[in-house]
């Protein structure tokens, strides 16, 4: 197989984006889509530990005898969680504050182990990390996109910073703010609705192939009949 | 004992793992097709919650905090979830086959739940006590059980209905999902 960066890239991003379209990770991504910066955060922090993650365990995808290898890429990510939560404890204390303990939780992410499982642990280390990388985008761009949603309909702005202060307001003070699209159930219908976007984008493209595969054929047919 | 009372209230109802707190989604939204299995899930996940949140307990005061090592606490919680599920998975096999039986194919699952690593950090980030942790491991996992198996019905009933192209499989089930935690952020209001 032709090795190719952008096509990598284009995969993590689109056709295989992480959370719209192999539907992992779904706890951080409900939880902290509230504001843009805590999305920002939140994918930023995921793509670090996925693009190391997935560097180390495909360099040692040989040494790890099968049957622990599940164990080993936990301690390994852990390992990496542990070091991005003491880093934005220490730089970034607001947004430490703000997603709380998703930060640790990024252990458990499905997103992490399935690629260490699905790609680092089959393919030599610089593919495996351009993979985290873009993998790691895919779900950044994907949350930054429901965040979006959600706290522009919440509260009026977008980029507020983490204690709510600052940021952009884009409609003025007259917008009361739906501030249901804050709350748990704003998540899920928010995620709801991108994601038969999503869908409706996809199965309007596969309809348009399968009626140019049609005509095509007919065409074909008609030029056998003359 | 009120303080007991209060925990166990907040983790089924006001904070609900999965409603409130968004801890334990992909099982929520992956196991949850059958009434059945749901519940299966839900007893597994309340047997290891309670046993992990004990465990987790003793390993962070008698072992992290006395040498100093708190911020390794991610690392050996994962690895104290992870064997334990694994012993769990052995001793049901061999000394209670029926319950292995009943629980067995979700346990290896439950190590990646979100739900119960995230028991274990809320006990330590609220500092609560021994009583505390498990009432709370214990209550948070009832209250998980509860909303995965009230959403298997519902899903059970959506299968009769007919929604839109676009809409149809997972969109759909978020937004069900999204109506269900309306109902719940209701309780929110029940502040003490």
């Amino acid at each position: 197989m032709k090795y190719s960066i952008g096509k990598q890239f284009k995969e993590g991003i689109i056709t295989n984006n992480p959370t719209f379209v192999q539907l992992l990770g779904m706890c951080p991504t409900l939880a902290t889509t509230t504001s843009v910066i805590n999305a920002l955060g939140m994918g930023a922090a995921v793509t670090v530990v996925l693009m190391f993650s997935n560097l180390f365990i495909s360099l040692v995808r040989k040494i790890v005898p099968k049957q622990i290898r599940i164990a080993s890429y936990i301690v390994i990510i852990s390992g990496f969680v542990t070091a991005v939560e003491l880093i934005i404890k220490a730089f970034f204390p607001a947004i430490d504050a703000s997603l709380g303990l998703f930060i640790p939780l990024i252990v458990v992410n499905c997103i992490i182990l399935a690629r260490a499982e699905a790609f680092a642990s089959k393919n030599p280390p610089i593919p495996s990390m351009i993979d985290g990388i873009s993998m790691g985008i895919g779900f950044t761009m994907a949350l930054t996109c429901i965040a979006f949603v959600r706290e522009f309909i919440g509260t009026g702005g977008i980029l507020a910073a983490a204690d709510g202060t600052g940021g952009l307001k884009i409609l003025g003070s007259w917008y009361p703010g739906a501030s249901i699209f804050l709350l748990p159930s704003g998540a899920f219908l928010t995620l709801g609705f991108i994601i038969a976007l999503v869908q409706k984008i996809s199965n309007t493209k596969a309809e348009k192939a399968r009626l140019a595969k049609i005509t095509a054929e007919d065409a074909e047919r008609k030029e056998k009949a003359v | 004992m009120s303080n007991i009372f209060l925990i166990m209230f907040g983790a089924i109802l006001t904070e609900n793992f999965i409603f409130s707190r968004f801890y334990g989604c992909c099982p929520f939204l992956g196991v949850s097709d059958k009434p059945s299995t749901a519940l299966g899930m839900g007893m597994a996940v309340t047997f290891v919650m309670t046993l992990s949140s004990a465990a987790t307990y003793a390993v962070y005061y008698l072992l992290l905090e006395p040498f100093g090592l708190e911020y390794l606490k991610t690392i050996a919680f994962i690895l104290v979830i992870a064997s334990l599920v694994q012993f769990i998975e052995m001793f049901l096999k061999k000394y209670i086959p029926s319950l292995y039986s009943a629980l067995g194919i979700y346990l290896p699952l439950i190590t990646t739940n979100c739900a119960v690593l995230g028991a274990a950090l809320v006990n330590i980030q609220d500092q609560n006590s021994f009583v505390e942790s498990v009432v709370f491991g214990f209550s948070a996992a009832l209250g998980f059980t509860m909303a995965i198996t009230v959403f298997a019905g519902v899903r059970a009933k959506m299968q009769l209905s007919d929604p839109p192209k676009s809409f149809r499989g997972f969109p759909i089930l978020l937004i069900a999902a999204s109506l269900a935690a309306m109902a719940f952020s209701g309780f929110s209001g029940m502040k003490f």
